[in-house]
């Protein structure tokens, strides 16, 4: 891949200069890629971009304040988180150096599973760019990647890194399948009463590890979450309907507005609860009422950051 | 060990009869994943993969109420108040059915804990003493699978009452313990005949898709060694987000809290799982925390199953090789490389 040289160029020259580079290295299997923490150049030989670099490098950026130097490798998804947190002054972009690349998309663990019966058996795996041929058990099949990619890439319209230092390859030409997302357009079929039922289902499953709250890149108060609060306790340490729903709803207002759909949230949810449908509600919502795209300018201010006497894209006075 | 047979359609009466005095745990798919749940009302069961979660909460729930509290006001002097407690033991009796040998291990790390000589954990012992294992021999190996690299493999029978080993048209059924011999004493079980050396083979075919297993006898003394070495463990978990999915989804994790769950003048004392990747594991009233960052806390959970827990329990490693912390971990941390790292390191100490 051309990106990949000379991503590893670039970040080759300005390593001097950084403390360290977060990327992808290979995992224990060919499904997997893990982050890789890029301080020498023996280390740079171990980065990977391909179609299962799919951590958010920008999640582990909450650990690295304090006037560290951090280089990033990010798709155009993550690098909007990253816009996001300069947004509302938690980084500074000067500390920054992005090395950003035209993404194609990733594809999604979730339905690779239910599409194989479990990948954990995974023989061989090559992907065309076009479509997918995996092999487990006895099993050979050809897929569509489309059917096989994460949800997030088919409304995707940002698939270059944004606001990046250095770009390496060609610039992706992939365009958005839909605009708006199938699976959260079904849902909003379903009566009131479908949808609470729907979600007391999912939640039920929540085992509260909290991983869709440490993956996300967004969620910075860290070890101060009120999810583990004790004085006041918000939540009871009983795992039920109840609570968990409780945690998901706080999570999920704490995100509105803020949240750049980067779907890592999902993504690392052990029990594939779809909580990415009550992020893409959110930020529908923010979008209609404030027309406002979370993380892809660093000079706006946040709509919910700021106060106007008169919203601009509100109608207030009939 | 008796060997017998059970038909795939007499395993599915016979888990009907069984539901009539027992709750009857088995994996069933819950939303794409695969969960243990109460048999019946149409849940289809998941036997040829994995389960997402283990069956530990058959005897470790990840929320158990140890008593429930009332406190009532002295109506002579309003200042007073006495409190009513009421004992809250489990009493159902239940069966797990379809759990991998892996997921039962767990057991054999809390038995050492919960109940020896010393201490008699009575919530943990009541459930233990009153549920049957019904484990399934594995067939196929995941990329995340060790469970031979830590004193196990794929049809270990350590924790089981009834190991069944998938044949033609059914299973080939093993009593383990007296309990388990008592169960294929139902009509639903045939002599074993020939499925007996099938199975033998299922098994023998099982353990060489494992291929050789890593030894990890030394990694108790080489892990202590890189105790104090900071850059080692920051390295390790450079990766780690701090969830707590690993310790969740592992059968042998036992660490809890408990706490008062009050609504007004009533309440319950609850046991509820902690995790050694959260911030609050250890956090001391002072304020001060021995494991403040999460390099501290992954080594606490690498160390406790491949270092402290072997220390103090006969060589025995806290960890069965299930894999699940790897295949659910978000950033796919492998904690077998970092033992094997861990061991590595001491050679490369040794070497210079």
């Amino acid at each position: 891949m051309q990106a990949l040289a000379e991503l590893k160029e670039q970040i080759r020259q300005a390593l001097p200069e950084l403390d360290v580079v977060i990327g992808w290295q290979q995992g224990y299997d060919a499904l997997h890629t893990s982050p890789l923490f890029i301080r020498s150049e023996e280390d740079l030989e171990k980065l990977v971009v391909n179609e299962f670099c799919v951590v958010n490098p920008a999640s582990y950026l909450r650990e690295m304040r304090g006037g560290k130097k951090v280089g990033l490798v990010l798709k155009g998804c993550d690098s909007r988180s990253v816009i996001q947190l300069v947004q509302e002054d938690l980084l500074k972009l000067e500390d920054l150096t992005i090395f950003g690349f035209g993404c194609n998309g990733v594809l999604n663990h979730a339905k690779l599973q239910a599409r194989f019966g479990d990948i954990g058996y995974i023989k061989s795996i090559e992907n065309s760019g076009a479509s997918v041929t995996i092999e487990v058990d006895e099993n050979k099949e050809t897929v569509p990647f489309s059917e096989l990619c994460a949800d997030k890439c088919l409304t995707c319209s940002y698939p270059n890194t944004l606001q990046c230092t250095h770009f390496a390859g060609e610039e992706s030409s992939k365009e958005a399948e839909s605009e708006q997302d199938k699976a959260l357009e079904e849902f909003e079929k379903l009566s009131m009463e479908e949808r609470f039922s729907f979600w007391q289902d999912q939640m039920r499953r929540c085992i509260r590890c909290y991983a869709c709250r440490n993956a996300c890149p967004m969620c910075v108060c860290k070890d101060h979450c009120l999810a583990n609060s004790r004085e006041t306790k918000w939540l009871s340490e009983e795992v039920d309907v109840q609570n968990n729903f409780m945690f998901q709803l706080i999570h999920v207002m704490h995100l509105t507005g803020r949240c750049v759909e980067c779907g890592e949230c999902e993504r690392a949810c052990p029990m594939d609860i779809p909580i990415m449908l009550l992020r893409r509600k959110m930020a529908g919502v923010v979008r209609d009422v404030f027309a406002y795209n979370a993380g892809t300018n660093a000079e706006e201010t946040p709509p919910l950051m700021c106060f106007k006497v008169e919203e601009p894209t509100i109608e207030e006075r009939h | 060990m008796a060997c017998k047979f059970i038909s795939n359609e007499n395993t599915n009466q016979w888990l009907e009869a069984l539901a009539k005095d027992h709750v009857v745990f088995v994996p069933v798919d819950d939303g794409g994943t695969v969960t243990f749940r109460p048999f019946g009302e149409g849940r289809k069961l998941v036997l040829d993969r994995m389960p997402v979660r283990s069956a530990k909460e058959a005897v470790f729930p990840q929320s158990e109420t140890l008593l429930t509290y009332k406190y009532d006001k002295d109506p002579e002097n309003p200042e007073r108040t006495s409190v009513r407690i009421r004992e809250t033991l489990p009493k159902e009796r239940a069966v797990v059915f379809g759990a991998r040998p892996c997921g039962t291990r767990g057991m054999a790390v809390f038995d050492k804990v919960f109940d020896n000589d010393r201490i008699r954990d009575p919530y943990y012992a009541t459930r233990r003493e009153h549920t049957m294992f019904v484990t399934l021999a594995c067939t196929k190996v995941e990329s995340t699978c060790f469970c031979h690299e830590v004193g196990s493999g794929p049809a270990d029978t350590s924790c089981s009452d009834v190991l069944l080993t998938p044949v033609q048209g059914g299973y080939a059924a093993e009593a383990v313990t007296e309990c388990g011999e008592k169960m294929l004493e139902a009509s639903f079980f045939a002599d074993g005949g020939d499925k007996c050396a099938e199975a033998e083979a299922v098994k023998k075919a099982t353990r060489e898709m494992l291929g050789e297993a890593h030894d990890f006898s030394d990694a108790p003394e080489k892990l202590l060694a890189a105790f104090d070495d900071d850059e080692f463990w920051e390295e390790q978990a450079a990766g780690c987000l701090s969830c707590g999915a690993c310790t969740y989804l592992c059968p042998t994790c036992y660490c809890f809290n408990i706490t008062d769950e009050a609504t007004g003048t009533t309440g319950k004392r609850v046991r509820s799982w902690d995790t050694c990747m959260s911030f609050q594991y250890t956090l001391e009233g002072s304020g001060h925390n021995p494991r403040s960052t999460k390099a501290k806390r992954l080594k606490n959970r690498v160390n406790h199953k491949f270092s402290y827990f072997p220390e103090s329990y006969e060589k025995y490693i806290a960890c069965c090789g299930c894999g699940r912390c790897i295949k659910s971990c978000p950033a796919s941390v492998d904690i077998r490389a970092i033992v094997k790292a861990a061991q590595a390191r001491g050679a490369e100490k040794e070497s210079k």
